[in-house]
């Protein structure tokens, strides 16, 4: 009995046996289907990334091209500057090292801290930038420390030197660390975080030749990232020199005539459109914002109400104010409403419906033609033609001079300015244009708004009689062997179609106001060339107490627009004063001092400079009680009323 | 003592299977070990004479009759106990837990050896103890009793790899002898509740966090969950042929962890290809199924034990390894026997295999 028990469960176990072999074998066939799975089916996948497992790439940044002014004078350069950097998997303590290196540099522990947290993510081993711009002092005391700072790197980069301090920093901008959201963008496919791109002007719109193409070293790493060998290594190729327009002496002298009054001057060539002296004051120094910018220095731009950060060139936008009669005369000329005989009679005010318009002058100018109220920037004058053109006339002519757009200068952000038609009104506000808001356009007053850019243009249009060029900053891009990668060429981009008459009599009154008796802006005289120009103040806001006790941001603006020599012009320039009150006294001061360093640039150097001719008018064209159309917020540099 | 019967019944399948994948894997940890800086002798050295060394244990453990093993067992098993406790109480520690024991002129690692003590005692326990139609819940409690003590001590350590192929060598026996249903049923009731309180209780933050980790690599890609990553892309970079011969990038550069102890298979993978783990596979596979042969051959309820003991040890061993390296399973610390570097793992499997042999030489001398 016992015996066949037996036997029976050795029979039983040898089946269970056979039963494990089974099972034993599914086992090892879900082995192999999961090794098929790895080593057929993503064999690609896996191999692509045992590829990128060991290698790394450490770049090596490109030294940034230099800026140059048209005549070869440096302007940005570059000089190294030193970075803390950690690369994570090399530290073991964490806290132990943020808190020594705080020990010995005085950095602060948080912030190396956030640089730590938001540098991560990255590929192992690529170093975290914790402090940039750190001294040579700080460099000294980590390499002594080295073997108590594992992990930490010392990174040479090249970083950007003005010379010329704050000259232009408006045009040339500045650089910083490239942005989480730059990153996203288009076009920033290839930098990494802790890159350095241009933030602003110059800088900005020609990132991509000035910043050259980084080099880099490929290392094959182990798995703790320790560097076994180099594999390749590229060196970094220095970005393409950017040599601008502008003439640093001229634009020396430009920022050194506004002083402390804020404000723009664009100068640009007559013939080409090159822009040659490109102010934005009051400036800052670019070279603090590519370091770590001092919060103090940072509030007090901010809390400037001058706003020093604002490029008021480029995207500051003015009622153009009086210096836009020369629109209205033209398209009045054209029109055939007004002829050189045209006279009207200047009683101080126009009565239109139960509106009374005033003429700066409450005196009135009397018997009135074109030459006239050019001169004397007679109101009256051109409210009558204003009404008899309508808006839309008006805006034809600016229009055909490319106002109400960018004009496509090198740089971004470049406001497009405008120019109110009928039209723009019922889209903008929904309401019809009424004909009484005719008669401030026609004064450059009401919606109408210009940047200085296009100020400057829209004289240097009227000296070379209808030849509208592209206004650039760029003269031409050299690689860093030397080879002219760009020229800029000279570009039309419209003609004003206005008889070569008209324009000559526009002209002559321009001259008139800058050389006759009575010209408002005499300020302007220069003693060995002919200077025309146009005077204008734009009012900020409707109505003023009195005028010792406006407000700085209540004042008007001062402009005033030029071109020399008369015969044959060269040179057109474009001040805006922000808040100077009269673009006689403010405004066309600047333009001579930058007219007088443009012509004595040209010429041997000569002995000594003549003053300009005492002012011999005493106040000119203010518009102050004009009643504007659509009203004005008192900074007339925000955003405008714009659609 | 050495019968020469016995010469004549040596079973040459079970040795050559053995030895060639000691040959595979000593070639493996020499290109695994070639991009370490070695001081002393090389790894693949060490590795032949820990392979030498469990050769001569190996036929130690044939020549005598494994049948002093029944009478040896449950001194082997009180000795393995106590040697256990005492790790725990003077242990040497060695990354982070406490397994290894200094007997003055080298260290063992007790937990090792109870995995073939459990074996030993299992066959002795079950040999004198006949059940009918399976074992009942009140039957299987000794046996489980006499896992649970060295299962704790050995988890105290801690050292999850080696408590849990106890386990499985252990569960194996078990259900080779056969449970009702109603025994089964019982168990899955009980497990499931002690498996929430080992995990909320008992397992250390590294344990949880391995498994986590295995069920999703991408929880933490410089962790645990490194590992599993890493060894994935050298498995699946290997691709069908492989990378060639010390030419896996992810062993050459380092990037596998513990590449010739652990993750041996991982370098082999990449280096030789789907071709040549399916050798690999094949060759593991014949040796389990011939150890399951040898069980089934024997006819004595002891030998058959120790057979199906030994043959689950490795069993357990290749698959827990393999299923790691590939990604099936969490990351455990448990070698691939013959495979990987270590003289425990080795003089371990070598004893096991020892006594297939021991088995399988004897069964005609019944």
């Amino acid at each position: 009995m016992k015996e066949r028990r037996f036997v029976r469960e050795l029979l039983e176990s040898k089946q269970r046996i056979l039963t494990l072999s089974f099972v034993v074998s599914i086992v090892f066939l879900f082995l192999i289907i999961r090794l098929w799975h790895l080593q057929i089916l993503n064999a690609d996948d896996y191999h692509t990334m045992s590829e990128n497992n060991r290698l790394r790439f450490v770049p090596v940044a490109a030294s940034r091209g230099t800026i140059l002014d048209r005549t070869g004078k440096i302007l940005v350069s570059n000089r190294p500057s030193f970075s803390l950097a950690v690369i994570p998997q090399e530290v073991t303590d964490k806290e132990a090292l943020l808190r020594l290196l705080s020990v010995l540099l005085g950095l602060d522990r948080a912030e190396m801290a956030e640089r730590w947290e938001k540098g991560k993510g990255r590929a192992k081993y690529y170093p975290i930038v914790l402090a940039s711009n750190i001294s040579r002092d700080h460099v000294e005391i980590v390499e002594e420390n080295r073997l108590r700072l594992p992990g930490i790197e010392i990174e040479m980069k090249p970083v950007r030197e003005y010379t010329g301090g704050q000259l232009a920093a408006h045009l040339l901008g500045y650089i910083g660390e490239v942005s989480e959201k730059e990153l996203n963008v288009k076009g920033f496919e290839n930098y990494n975080s802790g890159d350095y791109v241009g933030k602003n002007g110059i800088e900005r719109a020609l990132e991509n030749e000035l910043h050259g193409v980084d080099g880099g070293r490929q290392f094959e790493v182990d798995a703790r990232g320790r560097v076994l060998r180099t594999i390749s290594e590229s060196y970094p190729t220095v970005g393409s020199s950017v040599m601008l327009t502008i003439d640093a002496a001229v634009q020396k002298q430009a920022e050194r005539a506004f002083g402390d009054q804020a404000g723009a001057a664009v100068a640009m060539d007559v013939t080409n459109g090159e822009i040659l002296t490109f102010v934005s004051n009051p400036g800052f120094d670019p070279a603090l914002f590519s370091g770590r910018l001092p919060a103090d220095v940072w509030k007090g731009y901010l809390d400037d109400k001058r706003h020093p950060l604002e490029n008021k060139a480029l995207s500051g936008q003015y009622p153009p104010g009086s210096t836009f009669k020369m629109i209205t005369a033209l398209a009045g000329l054209q029109n055939n409403i007004i002829s050189e005989s045209t006279s009207i009679n200047c009683n101080g005010s126009y009565e239109l419906g139960t509106s009374t318009f005033k003429c700066w002058n409450k005196k009135g100018h009397g018997t009135t033609n074109l030459r006239k109220s050019l001169r004397e920037s007679c109101d009256v004058y051109y409210y009558q033609l204003g009404e008899k053109l309508g808006v839309d006339k008006i805006a034809a002519a600016a229009h055909a001079f490319k106002l109400g757009s960018p004009l496509g200068v090198e740089l971004l952000n470049e406001r497009s300015g405008l120019i109110p038609t009928a039209e723009w009104k019922q889209k903008r506000f929904g309401k019809r244009w009424y004909h009484g808001e005719t008669l401030p356009v026609a004064i450059g007053q009401g919606a109408v708004l210009l940047t200085p850019i296009q100020l400057a243009s829209m004289i240097a249009t009227v000296a070379n009689e209808g030849t509208i060029y592209r206004p650039h900053l760029v003269k031409r891009i050299v690689d860093a062997d030397g080879k002219t990668l760009r020229e800029t060429q000279t570009e039309i981009i419209g003609t004003a179609p206005f008889a070569k008459e008209s324009f000559r009599l526009v002209k002559q009154g321009l001259l008139d106001v800058v050389n006759a008796p009575g010209g408002t802006g005499a300020m302007a005289r220069l003693y060995d060339v002919k200077v025309a120009g146009k005077t204008g103040t734009s009012q900020v806001v409707k109505l003023r107490d009195s005028k010792n006790g406006t407000p700085y941001q209540f004042r008007d603006h001062a402009l005033f627009v030029a071109f020399a020599p008369f015969e044959k012009p060269e040179i057109a320039v474009a001040v805006v004063v922000e808040h100077g009150e009269h673009g006689g006294s403010a405004a066309a001061s600047i333009a001579n001092k930058i007219l007088r360093a443009y012509f004595d640039g040209k010429k041997p150097p000569r002995i000594e400079a003549v003053s300009p001719p005492e002012k011999n008018v005493e106040d000119e064209d203010t518009n102050e009680n004009v009643v504007p159309a659509v009203e004005k917020e008192p900074r007339i540099s925000g955003d405008p009323v714009n659609d | 003592m050495i019968d020469r019967r016995l010469i004549t019944n040596i079973d040459w399948v079970l040795v050559g299977l053995v030895a060639t994948v000691c040959l595979l894997g000593i070639l493996n940890i020499y290109s695994a070990t070639a991009p370490y800086k070695i001081i002393g002798t090389a790894y693949y050295i060490k590795q032949i004479y820990w392979m030498l060394v469990g050769m001569i244990i190996s036929l130690l453990v044939c020549s005598l009759d494994y049948h002093i093993l029944e009478d040896l067992s449950y001194w082997s098993y009180a000795l393995l106990l106590f040697l256990l406790l005492a790790v725990l109480v003077v242990g040497r520690r060695s990354m982070g837990a406490t397994r290894w024991l200094n007997l003055g002129f080298f260290t063992i690692q007790p937990s090792e050896f109870m995995k073939l003590v459990i074996i030993v005692t299992f066959a002795r326990f079950f040999n004198n103890f006949q059940s009918v139609n399976g074992l009942t819940v009140k039957e299987v409690l000794i046996p489980l009793s006499l896992l649970a003590l060295p299962a704790a001590l050995i988890m105290k350590q801690p050292d999850l790899g080696t408590a849990t192929l106890v386990i499985l060598i252990a569960l194996s026996m078990i259900i080779y002898v056969g449970l009702r249903w109603s025994t089964i049923v019982t168990f899955v009731c009980i497990t499931i509740p002690m498996a929430w309180i080992a995990w909320a209780f008992l397992l250390r933050p590294y344990q949880i966090n391995r498994i986590l980790d295995f069920l999703n690599p991408e929880r933490s890609r410089l962790g645990s969950g490194y590992h599993i990553i890493q060894s994935k892309i050298a498995v699946g970079s290997g691709g069908f042929i492989g990378k060639g011969y010390i030419k896996g990038t992810q062993s050459q550069l380092r990037f596998l962890p513990e590449q010739h102890t652990d993750f041996a298979f991982s370098v082999f993978a990449e280096e030789w290809g789907f071709i040549g783990c399916l050798l690999l596979i094949v060759l593991y596979l014949s040796l389990v199924l011939w150890g399951l042969n040898i069980a089934r051959r024997c006819n004595d309820r002891f030998g058959g034990l120790l057979a199906v003991g030994v043959t689950a040890m490795l069993f357990w061993h290749i698959v827990i390894n393999m299923g790691m390296v590939i990604g099936l399973f969490p990351v455990v610390g448990v070698p691939l026997p013959f495979f990987s570097y270590g003289g425990t793992s080795m003089i371990t499997s070598m004893v096991g295999i020892g006594l297939l042999q021991n088995i399988s030489m004897r069964r005609f001398m019944f």
